[in-house]
């Protein structure tokens, strides 16, 4: 479907005897927020790898922003970028090195007036020339956030984006996400297990157990659904094992 | 030349080369440890081997009829030893930095990797060997450079079997993870005895000898050793030489994609770091 920034169907992923994800499809509507929510090892990072081509399916076909990732793979990643607590910037390299180097992988032009606008968006003018690897926890989340930006992309994968910040950073991020998504009408698929922070900036969430999508829906759809206050008592339920029924009763 | 293609490359692939070597440069430019190292072990090898000549030329017609003929040897061996860690080194600052995740996800290809590789081994070699090339010169009146034009045939043979075996390393540590990392270090000291580098391969055993006809360097050093003793150019070894080491090649980059399936296959990209 042309309206769908993500399509994915049949995923699934096989370690030896270990299936992480386990034939999972769903769809991402262009220019919305959305959240691969689950528990650890639900199979969040390993779909997320698999969306950005870091990881081979071994089943299953993904479509990113209208191309086939599974080959046509290059095609698409100057307009997507992602950021996640699982991969770092180099150390040694000042701030303004790495989104240099960045900004020229992803051929963007006018690179310094690029660099320019995010760090003054970002609040990170004041550490461009300082190394990436002395700046604080919170500091260096800023400045993933900038690569993550610095080709303006269309579809933005993040895996936790705000996973050891403290809550006035990782509100600060999450305030930023959803501009950007607003003004560049982006797409952006976060996987989290924040429920909070999934229920303030997701209109779809999609819950992951085992390797399995075992429900979707907005948040107030789930916790509706399930009879619940919260999305978090939403994650529980399905975590224990209590499905929609059983919950609600 | 139009601004989309420059020599059929385009422009875009040649840009994302740069970045990559870009990104590398800054790392040297940025800590001079790093910069020092490149020339240390080249130059004190040098000078160890430059003493060692200097002695054994008063014992050996051999070496006094050729001066320069171990000195050359050291210092042609390590274009090779750095054109080899020159391609291991910046791959492994990736995963030491937890950075591959990103590169990978970029709209760099791997062949541009690759280049971007190479490219800054060619830097960091002729920044590493050129200083000792130089002191050589100082302490013992000895230039590599009167080899003359055979010259840049052995440096480009021997970096290139270089770059073939640091490829294909890359691939055994992404394939593996850092704990092969020492093979980016130890791989090539294997390739040493049976290149030739300081005695003719004809000394040593005949089953070796097979072994090393095998290795482009083998050629090289035979080479090496026609210009300084018998004061010719041995245009035969060199085509040999060549041959070998577009398959080398071939076999080096080929590796390194092949690991580079296999880690996806396996999940590992995201699963590196110190």
């Amino acid at each position: 479907m042309k309206d769908n920034a993500i399509e994915v169907a049949d995923l699934s992923k096989r370690f030896g005897e270990v299936v992480a994800v386990d034939g999972v499809s769903f769809t991402v509507p262009k220019g919305s927020i959305t959240a691969l929510l689950g528990g650890n090892g639900a199979g969040k990072t390993t779909t997320i790898g698999m969306l950005l081509g870091l990881i081979l399916p071994s089943t299953g076909t993904i479509r990113l922003l209208g191309q086939d990732m599974l080959h046509h793979r290059h095609q698409v990643l100057q307009q997507i970028n992602f950021s996640s607590p699982y991969v770092d910037l180099p150390h040694r390299l000042t701030v303004a090195e790495n989104l240099r180097v960045y900004a020229l992988l992803y051929g963007v032009r006018q690179v310094s007036g690029r660099i320019q606008r995010l760090a003054r968006d970002l609040d990170i003018a004041e550490f461009l020339d300082r190394p990436t690897g002395k700046l604080s926890a919170g500091q260096r989340t800023r400045v993933a956030l900038a690569k993550a930006l610095i080709n303006e992309p269309e579809a933005l994968l993040l895996d936790e984006p705000t996973a050891s910040l403290d809550p006035d950073t990782a509100d600060w991020v999450r305030g930023y996400l959803r501009d950007y998504q607003r003004q560049a009408g982006a797409t952006i698929l976060l996987a989290s297990h924040n429920m909070g922070e999934v229920e303030r900036l997701c209109g779809e969430v999609i819950m992951l157990k085992r390797g399995r999508a075992v429900d979707t829906g907005a948040p107030a759809e789930l916790i509706q659904r399930y009879g619940r206050k919260n999305l978090e008592e939403v994650f529980l339920d399905i975590a224990r094992g209590r499905g929609r029924a059983e919950a609600a009763a | 030349m139009s601004w989309a293609a420059i020599g059929g490359v385009p422009r875009a692939s040649l840009v994302r080369v740069g970045a990559m070597s870009l990104r590398h440069l800054y790392l040297l430019r940025g800590s001079w440890t790093r910069l020092a190292e490149l020339a240390y072990w080249p130059t004190v090898q040098m000078v160890l081997w430059g003493f060692i000549t200097q002695f054994l030329a008063t014992q050996s017609s051999y070496i006094a009829n050729a001066f320069g003929v171990l000195l050359s040897g050291v210092l042609l061996w390590d274009i090779l030893f750095r054109g080899q860690l020159g391609v291991c080194i910046p791959f492994l600052e990736e995963m030491w930095s937890r950075n591959l995740g990103h590169m990978f996800v970029s709209p760099i290809r791997p062949w541009e990797m690759i280049v971007g590789f190479l490219a800054v081994s060619l830097a960091r070699t002729v920044l590493g060997v050129v200083p000792a090339t130089l002191l050589a010169i100082v302490f013992y009146g000895f230039s590599v450079y009167s080899l003359g034009l055979p010259l840049i045939a052995f440096f480009f043979n021997l970096i290139v079997f270089g770059w073939a075996i640091g490829l294909a390393l890359n691939g055994l540590v992404l394939r593996f993870g850092l704990g092969a990392e020492t093979l980016a270090w130890v791989v090539i000291m294997a390739v040493a005895p049976i290149s030739g580098v300081y005695y003719p391969v004809a000394s040593l055993p005949s089953w070796l000898q097979l072994v090393s006809w095998c290795l482009p360097s083998a050629y090289v050093f035979e080479g090496m050793r026609a210009v300084l003793i018998d004061g010719w150019v041995r245009l035969d070894v060199m085509l040999w030489a060549g041959l070998l080491n577009l398959g080398y090649l071939a076999a080096g980059a080929g590796i390194f994609l092949y690991c580079l399936r296999a880690a996806r296959d396996r999940g590992l990209i995201l699963q590196i770091g110190e």
